[in-house]
């Protein structure tokens, strides 16, 4: 079945169905925020209250220039430039660390707090913190799985790009998993304000 | 079959950094719209728009949108707005019972 | 016995590639949509003989309340039987089975788009599998919260429910996979010539559906994994102690599950677009409305999941909106409906097996449709939800749409599949039990549930005896044909006659190819330079 042609169009059009279906898989999720926020608004005000700003801030930055080493790098790639590509890809992967390191130590301290799903400090306050805290660690969570998948595959881009089987012919994988990667951004985009700033 | 070759239309890179930078303002933006409590009922919405324009940069030109065929743009309204449905009707329930 | 029978079936894709030592790793790791397709067909069949089985065992301790099963070991069959027949036959359904071996093959091109994703989908179908029959036998309670799984009990129980809802979880991105696959496949791949208004009525009703796949199972998806959260760690979305609601949970549910619904009929429809023409021997009449109209379905089905909460407590004006939009999907179903008859009307009509299913179809669905109606409004809705009017109804628009589309496709490509051909006789035998059997069985419930009677209960007072036992005894004449029917087939598979590469004289591609197809779909990709269903067109 072998049809030597790669369509590249095709291979495209299958990336971005599949973050059309992410786009409701943490939809769903949203949509619980968005509800209970509705139902909740001064539990949430005091629950953001809680969030270090200065922390969340500095992984937006992170992320937002994430996105554009790995746009440089891919436009590199089309111009048959793989070791600049493979350096912005080697960037990207750093932020991308970089930024589940501020998360770790953002949930260790809330941890610490004892503020954790289920734990008995957070069953005392009250009912809409509760569902704050709670969405707070699902979202991030499920973001941050998104971002460490995201750094591995990165991970195995920048080794194709190293070997030069991703090159000026042949960067569909790489654009595809740059694709990817603006969507986890824009995930965050979205995060960064429902969590950080509605005080 | 019609064909789009979008992969024709190579983005500069000052573009990029000028995105960039623009995100970054926004991004000051909106946290000045917090902390100085502009528009206090709508701080959400400012939020949510500010928010949206960046999300729009980064599909425009990160994502190379803007240079795609129609088709994809269509679709992505399309998943848009059938996630809008969900969470309206489901508003529409929870807001007026 | 004629020197034609003894001919051996040429193996087609069926010989073996050489590729691999052993015969189930070479299908195991086939890449071709065909094989794909025909071992999903054989999982699919699988599972509905046991979901089958499930469903007769209910109905058998139904004879007399509470004779044979009492109320856990009740609760139990009944969410086993919801998980199998719902998420391991008739969600997959037709898709996986005749939209894998025949969609490429229907649009000229020589596979799917993405053939090593059409296999990581199989393997997540067999994974999903395994672990749904594990969290029965695996120490602790099968599931007991009916295949809704709703909240809080859901979250509570100590059944096997965290295995359970990962298995659909897995099962889900399957799904999600194919859909994606299916949809990318018929934008790029379709044959020179084949603009979207000459594609055949059967992909576009895949392509309809590989949207709702694609954009519906996710929200299943993230619900799924709250209860698993919910289980495992104490996130309480929906537990009103925590701050929860649980109505959330059910909107969460029904807006990928009436989506579902139409995941599961849509392509049903598509396959009875097929048929008709071709036992008729007439184009497909408004053939462009009854494409248009199946993308109609998928988007207006998307707006009214909460006509499945009525009485679950939503405000008055959701419960409106919610109603008027499940009256409107009632539209473009009829316009299905009321063009295939149109298309038998003065057509040349041949009562072969595939034709009388699909008949059958546009009677069952028909019925289960106006039900739909009668529970799509608001004031019979709050009478009869939970009741056995509901079980009457979907399992008329499941079992008697989706379920005999299923075994008319079976029919109908049943020589293309196997090359060989069926017992016409047998086949009708088997209809008629599985026809009579499937009336007595399902429409006892519409009345059940009009007196009063509740789903999901394992006894009952005395008044419901009578129609109970009615009820279970259609399910006996149900299984006599459905023996029948399989019987049929299996046997041919071995001793039928050889079949041509068109018995039935069809205008699409699959009937250009030997049966069973080879391993390369065309030797030479066609050029289409007509509409699919050319009948006037030759009749002149």
């Amino acid at each position: 079945m072998d049809t030597g042609h790669i369509d590249k169009m095709g291979k495209k059009m299958g990336m971005w169905f599949f973050l059309f279906t992410e786009i409701l898989f943490f939809g769903g999720m949203f949509l619980l925020y968005s509800i209970y926020r509705f139902k909740y608004s001064q539990d949430f005000h005091s629950g953001a209250a809680e969030e270090n700003i200065i922390l969340g801030t500095i992984n937006t930055v992170i992320l937002l220039t994430s996105s554009l080493t790995i746009a440089l790098s891919i436009a590199a790639v089309k111009k048959g430039k793989n070791v600049p590509s493979s350096l912005l890809q080697l960037a990207t992967i750093f932020m991308g660390v970089a930024f589940l390191v501020i998360k770790y130590f953002e949930w260790t301290a809330k941890i610490n707090l004892g503020i954790y799903p289920d734990s008995p400090v957070l069953l005392k306050l009250a009912k809409g913190e509760i569902i704050f805290f709670g969405l707070y660690y699902v979202m991030t969570g499920l973001h941050g799985l998104h971002v460490l998948i995201g750094v591995v595959v990165i991970s195995f881009m920048l080794y194709f790009t190293r070997r030069e089987t991703i090159n000026r012919e042949n960067y569909a994988r790489l654009e595809n998993t740059g694709l990817y990667w603006h969507f986890v951004d824009i995930v965050w985009i979205y995060l960064y304000p429902l969590f950080y700033l509605i005080t | 079959m019609k064909e789009k070759y979008a992969e024709n239309h190579a983005v500069a890179t000052g573009t990029y950094t000028a995105v960039w930078l623009a995100l970054l303002l926004l991004l000051a933006g909106t946290i000045a719209l917090a902390k100085l409590r502009l528009l206090a009922q709508f701080s959400v919405l400012g939020s949510l728009l500010i928010a949206s324009a960046k999300a729009g940069l980064v599909l425009a030109f990160f994502m190379h949108l803007k240079y795609e065929g129609r088709f994809l743009k269509v679709m992505l309204t399309v998943a848009i707005a059938a996630l809008t449905v969900l969470i309206g009707l489901t508003f529409v329930d929870v807001w007026l019972r | 016995m004629t020197l034609r029978n003894e001919t051996a079936v040429t193996a087609g894709f069926y010989e073996r590639t050489g590729k691999y030592r052993w015969l189930i790793a070479e299908w195991m790791m086939s890449t071709d949509h065909k094989r794909i397709g025909v071992m999903y067909l054989m999982a699919l069949l699988s599972f509905f003989s046991v979901g089958v089985v499930l469903g007769f065992m209910i109905r058998l301790s139904l004879l007399s309340p509470g004779w044979l099963m009492g109320q856990q070991t009740y609760n139990e069959f009944f969410t086993l039987h919801g998980v199998i027949q719902i998420f391991l036959f008739i969600i997959p359904g037709i898709p996986v089975a005749f939209g894998n071996i025949f969609l490429p093959i229907l649009i000229g091109a020589q596979d799917v788009a993405f053939p090593r994703i059409n296999r990581l989908s199989w393997w997540l179908y067999v994974t999903g599998a395994i672990l749904i029959l594990l969290s029965v036998f695996i120490k602790g309670r099968p599931p007991d919260t009916g295949w809704t799984f709703y909240a809080p009990y859901s979250i509570q129980t100590p059944a096997n429910i965290s295995i359970a809802v990962m298995g659909v979880f897995v099962l889900g991105f399957s799904s999600i996979l194919t859909g994606l696959n299916f949809v990318t496949t018929i934008h790029r791949m379709r044959a020179p010539g084949m603009g979207w208004f000459r594609m055949p009525a059967f992909p576009w009703t895949l392509y309809a559906t590989g949207w709702v796949q694609m954009l519906a199972t996710p929200v299943l998806a993230i619900t799924l994994l709250f209860i698993f959260l919910g289980r495992f760690f104490g996130v309480g979305f929906f537990d009103p102690t925590k701050g929860g609601d649980p109505i959330l949970y059910e909107h969460l549910f029904w807006m990928y599950s009436h989506p579902a619904v139409y995941i599961m009929v849509l392509p049903a429809m598509g396959i009875i677009s097929e048929i008709i023409p071709v036992f008729s021997r007439r184009a497909l009449f408004g053939y462009a409305a009854v494409c248009m109209s199946a993308l109609g379905i998928a988007v207006v089905g998307y707006a009214v999941w909460g006509h499945h909460m009525f009485t679950s407590g939503m405000s008055d004006t959701a419960r409106v909106i919610f109603s008027f939009v499940s009256f409107l999907v009632a539209v473009p179903s009829g316009v299905k409906i009321f063009n295939w008859v149109s298309t038998l009307y003065k057509g040349s009509i041949e009562v072969d097996a595939p034709l009388l299913f699909a008949l059958s179809f546009i009677f069952l669905f028909s019925i289960g449709g106006l039900t739909g109606l009668i529970i799509g409004s608001l004031a019979p809705n709050l009478h009869l939800h939970g009741t056995y009017f509901i079980v009457g109804h979907f399992h008329y628009v499941m079992f008697g749409g989706a379920g005999f589309s299923i075994i008319a496709g079976l029919h109908y490509w049943f020589p293309k599949i196997t090359g060989r051909m069926y017992s016409e006789r047998f086949a009708k035998i088997g209809w008629l039990n599985l026809f009579v059997g499937f009336n007595i069985l399902y429409f006892s419930m519409f009345i059940l549930g009009f007196q009063g009677m509740p789903r999901r209960y394992f006894d009952y007072p005395p008044e419901y005896h009578t129609n109970h036992v009615i009820s279970t005894m259609g399910s006996w004449l149900l299984a006599i044909g459905l023996i029948i029917i399989f019987a049929n087939l299996i046997r041919s598979i071995f001793k039928g006659e050889k079949a041509p590469a068109n018995p039935w004289g069809g205008k699409t591609l699959e009937w250009t190819i030997p049966s069973p197809p080879a391993n390369e779909n065309f030797r030479e990709i066609p050029v289409i330079t007509r509409g699919p269903y050319p009948y006037e067109e030759e009749a002149r």
